[in-house]
């Protein structure tokens, strides 16, 4: 179609090359500016602590689903750059996806991501498969990698109900765009280290959706308790996690009523015991 | 040596040839409701579509040659994820969308030898009755900003006749669409027309972030109620 194409003006290229439906393989070629991985960066700059950077995110796997979270504190350096940023977003509807590391980057690379699906629904009239958008973010993470390599590195963590399986699943991902599917749970993050340390205690294989949500929460307590970056559920200001959860009926993300009581409960029952509910040693 | 045209014949050419194409095929017709606007296809293919969606308030019909209006949705389906990603969902409209149709339409029937067999619908649902947009374009680029119904296709003609005299403004689902398969029955007076040959979507302004849904054929088969012969 190039030969009318030349003609159009502003539409040039729509209709050329009809084979692709991979929103971000056509934009590479049509306006290349607007992909965050073709950008060049100066030689030898780190961005490093100026620009804000995301923290925490948990995701937990429950029966028939999984739940993802995440607290709200970007941090440049030691500053608090923003108290109710938000990490965790619909990415279709069935699954999650949610960023830690640059913030700005993150925030595009979810936007991008979620136009990629959807450009892929409607051009094909299916949804892709889980495995196939897990596959498709992978990719879109390694189109970071340079920037990566001067501090600007962005990692998701993904989540999404396979309804072949009838099952949540969780992948997560390294800058160099490595995919690793998670068993039962995982964190990313700079608080990662304790929420997994946490997760990991109070995990149990038969949880209910709202326990998913409660193991999630207090995960993201005990980040906050060891990481300065992360922060906790702010009772002060109302500000509390963004709490999704992804099970057959779709993506449903937590009213700030629900989160606020999960949160308060939470913080009421840290008075009696400061390190949260213990696991049974025996 | 070739022999000479000229330009008023190779036009009036290609637009019998595009209305020729046009016409051999069956209608769809596309009309406002209650609750948005409906989408109502004679055809049985579950795979190949005459009704899509374009983005979240903005649907796409068409009658013609597959391959030429399948490149036109694809194309579209293009512009409007590239412009909502760049600006912001709400900058995709109906009206954009029909700019960028005309003008490739209309330069294709000019520039090319072989007009394209088309006709397109692109329909953007508002806030209510009166802000929706249906536009209606020609294989040659034209653009007509139409109310209520749109018929077209083979025997548009009577289709429209048949919708004019059914069509009421602020129908609900099920009356709409008893009034739209009784009017593409109008396409020849043995047709008559079950749910498992219908192909039928609403953009639906009650719903939420992404208007545009089909219907299945059970779904289609309740609203139309029991066949009467």
């Amino acid at each position: 179609m190039a030969s009318h194409d030349a003609h159009t003006g502003r539409s040039a290229g729509l209709f050329a090359n009809p084979g692709t439906s991979s929103f971000t393989d056509f934009l590479g070629g049509y306006s290349p500016d607007l992909l965050p991985g073709s950008r060049s960066l100066p030689e030898g700059a780190s961005a490093g602590d100026e620009i804000p950077h995301g923290t925490t995110i948990v995701a937990v796997t429950f029966p028939g689903g999984v739940v993802m979270a995440g607290d709200r504190r970007a941090t440049a350096g030691n500053v608090i750059a923003q108290r109710d940023v938000e990490k965790v977003f619909r990415a279709d509807e069935f699954s999650a996806i949610a960023v830690a590391g640059t913030a700005g980057l993150g925030m595009e690379l979810v936007r991008l991501f979620q136009v990629e699906l959807e450009h892929y629904e409607k051009r094909e009239g299916r949804t892709l498969s889980v495995e196939g958008k897990a596959n498709r973010l992978a990719t879109m993470v390694r189109g970071n990698l340079a920037m990566a390599m001067q501090g600007l590195a962005v990692v998701p963590l993904f989540a999404g109900y396979d309804e072949a399986r009838a099952e949540g699943r969780i992948f997560s991902y390294d800058p160099a765009g490595g995919r690793y599917e998670e068993r039962d749970f995982h964190a990313i993050g700079s608080g990662s280290v304790f929420a997994r340390g946490s997760l990991k205690k109070l995990f149990r294989r038969d949880l209910s959706a709202d326990d998913a949500a409660l193991a999630c929460v207090h995960a993201l307590y005990d980040a906050a308790d060891d990481d300065s970056a992360t922060g906790g559920p702010d009772l002060a200001r109302g500000i509390y996690p963004v709490v999704a959860v992804v099970t057959a009926e779709g993506y449903r993300r937590l009213g700030e009523d629900e989160v606020g009581a999960v949160a308060r409960a939470v913080v009421e029952g840290r008075y009696d015991a400061p390190g949260g509910p213990t696991a049974p040693l025996r | 040596m070739p022999f000479y045209v000229s330009p008023e014949q190779q036009m009036k050419d290609k637009a019998d040839y595009a209305r020729k194409g046009i016409a051999r095929g069956r209608s769809v017709v596309v009309l406002q409701y209650a609750d948005g606007i409906l989408f109502v296809a004679d055809n049985p293919s579950r795979a190949l579509h005459k009704i899509s969606e374009i983005y979240d308030r903005i649907a796409f019909a068409a009658v013609g040659k597959y391959n030429e209006f399948e490149n036109l949705r694809l194309g579209g389906v293009r512009y409007a994820d590239v412009n909502g990603y760049q600006y912001d969902r709400r900058d995709v409209t109906a009206r954009g969308l029909a700019n960028v149709y005309a003008q490739s339409l209309g330069t294709i029937f000019t520039e090319t030898n072989k007009p394209y067999e088309v006709e397109l619908v692109v329909a953007e649902v508002g806030e209510d009755a009166e802000t929706d947009q249906i536009y209606r374009l020609t294989f040659d680029g034209s653009v007509a900003d139409e109310h209520g119904y749109v018929a077209m296709g083979g025997q548009a003609e009577a289709v429209a006749q048949s919708l004019k005299e059914r069509y009421v403004e602020g129908a609900p689902l099920a009356d709409a669409l008893r009034s739209a398969v009784r009017s593409l029955e109008a396409q020849d007076s043995e047709r008559r027309l079950k749910a498992e040959s219908l192909e039928v979507a609403v953009l639906d302004r009650n719903r939420e972030h992404r208007l545009f849904k089909r219907l299945p054929a059970a779904r289609i088969g309740e609203l139309l109620g029991p066949v009467d012969d």
